[in-house]
């Protein structure tokens, strides 16, 4: 039943892996994170409230002068203050994106650090760097969009809350839909960044990782 | 079984697999350099199973990963098959792991979200196969090493010999010229580590595959073709099996 046959190589020639198991990848990264589940969702909470904060401001920013100027013309209200203060909110926003950033860094390079011996064992098996660097970058990037997508919709409620808490339920029918697709679409794209920037790293690092790494025996 | 004595006529022929020359691995500590290998030339032919025996620290570990391509010695040179692997870029050294060598770690080092199978099949998925015959194989493999029924466990569910058979089911899985088993038995209690010795041998024999082992267990002793000894960076000597007398008082 053996094959020993396919042993008679030894012609001195190396040939060259061709083939680089993209839908592989997914599957690993996706098991890898159900495995880390609590860290994946700690990750995820604070993705989830970077870019919940993000759409909120933007939408607040939209709604707000739309309802209020409506609302006034219909002379329900008066103004509620001043206008947002808009640089401090930049500053609030950058803020919260990168901490983000590094939060989602820290928590990639805990994972490449604990998996060092699985790495170094893939390498062995013969893996090539762009496997490794795929596997961790696909890693970050499904917890990027997950996390954004739930902000994303977390925002949006938050924005309509505020608004209705602010200005009664009148401000309901004022609300400009109009502009929400595209504010959801470049938070989607602002989160799957970031994500992506911070997976650079840590993918780099368990890429460039020697497969002797795999024999360490200390855990 | 007419392969297997095929194979052993291959055997005869004394076909170099592996050959090392005048092999040097030097580690800086601070200003010291310290020498792990003193120079180490040895041949290793086609369908041996090799032991490398040595107490920590005397190099042993240094040689065998040299040996496996897996550490790039200071000076000399080591040839697998005949390539130098030292002339080959990473995408070449990544394929000479994937179809020429089969690794088998102390502590199994199975990837621990995937199954039993999709453990077997990994290799031959990176290896360019297709999933599904590569479950075929893998599945064909697993059977070999007698876990036909574990084959869709997690690694967490299986034992310390179950796992290692999957790890060697997994090092057959590309049809390798060398297997390198890097203290097989380290993690085993007695028994089991006979047993898992005993499967190296039957697969290293009905294959035709070359293997090579870094150890202490004297129950390697007794299945090895020959036995390499090292200390102090050096090859102290190389026995063949039926000149081993296991002296209780030299056993390192």
């Amino acid at each position: 039943m053996s094959k020993s046959g396919s042993n008679a190589v030894g012609s001195g020639q190396v040939q060259r892996q061709v083939q680089l198991p993209l839908s592989k990848a997914v599957e690993i990264a996706l098991k890898s994170m159900r495995v880390r589940m609590g860290r994946s969702i700690l990750t995820l909470i604070t993705i989830v409230m970077a870019m919940a904060f993000l759409t909120e401001v933007w939408l607040s920013n939209r709604f707000g002068p739309v309802i209020r100027t409506e609302l006034l013309a219909k002379a329900h209200l008066k103004a509620h203050g001043p206008p947002v203060d808009g640089s401090r909110l930049v500053w609030l926003i950058s803020l919260s994106l990168l901490v983000c950033l590094v939060g989602i860094s820290n928590a990639m390079l805990m994972s490449v650090m604990e998996r060092f011996r699985e790495i170094g064992t893939m390498k062995c098996l013969g893996a090539l760097d762009s496997f490794i660097l795929k596997l961790f970058v696909l890693e970050s990037i499904f917890l990027g969009v997950a996390g954004t997508i739930c902000g994303i919709v977390l925002g949006v409620v938050l924005a309509v809350g505020i608004m209705v808490a602010r200005y009664s339920t009148a401000a309901w029918p004022l609300i400009p839909w109009g502009g929400v697709p595209w504010i959801c679409l470049a938070a989607l794209g602002i989160g799957t960044a970031i994500t992506a920037a911070a997976a650079m790293y840590p993918a780099w690092k368990a890429a460039r990782m020697e497969p002797i790494a795999a024999m360490r025996v200390e855990v | 079984m007419v392969m297997a004595a095929k194979t052993a006529g291959a055997v005869a022929g004394r076909e170099e697999i592996v050959r090392t020359i005048d092999v040097v691995k030097e580690y800086r500590m601070g200003d010291q350099t310290l020498k792990a290998l003193k120079g180490v030339s040895v041949t290793i032919y086609r369908g041996e199973y090799i032991s490398i025996m040595g107490p920590s620290g005397s190099g042993k570990s240094t040689l065998f990963n040299a040996i496996g391509g897996l550490d790039k010695p200071s000076s000399g040179k080591v040839f697998i098959d005949e390539v130098d692997v030292a002339q080959l870029d990473a995408l070449e050294l990544a394929w000479l792991r994937c179809r020429k060598i089969g690794y088998i770690f102390q502590t199994f080092n199975l990837i621990p979200v995937m199954t039993a199978l999709e453990n077997v099949a990994l290799p031959m998925i990176f290896g360019g196969m297709l999933e599904a015959d590569a479950r075929d194989k893998a599945k064909a493999i697993l059977e070999r090493v007698e876990l036909g029924h574990r084959i869709d466990n997690k690694p967490s569910q299986l034992s310390g010999g179950q796992q290692q058979r999957v790890a060697i089911a997994r090092a057959f899985a590309n049809d390798p010229a060398i297997i390198l088993a890097d203290e097989p038995t380290g993690n085993l209690d007695l028994n089991t580590g006979k047993a898992i010795i005993a499967l190296l041998k039957e697969m290293n024999q009905e294959r035709g595959v070359t293997v090579i082992s870094a150890t202490h267990d004297l129950k390697m002793l007794d299945i090895s073709d020959r036995i390499f000894w090292i200390r102090d960076g050096e090859v102290e000597k190389i026995q063949r099996r039926d000149e081993v007398t296991i002296d209780a008082g030299e056993m390192h």
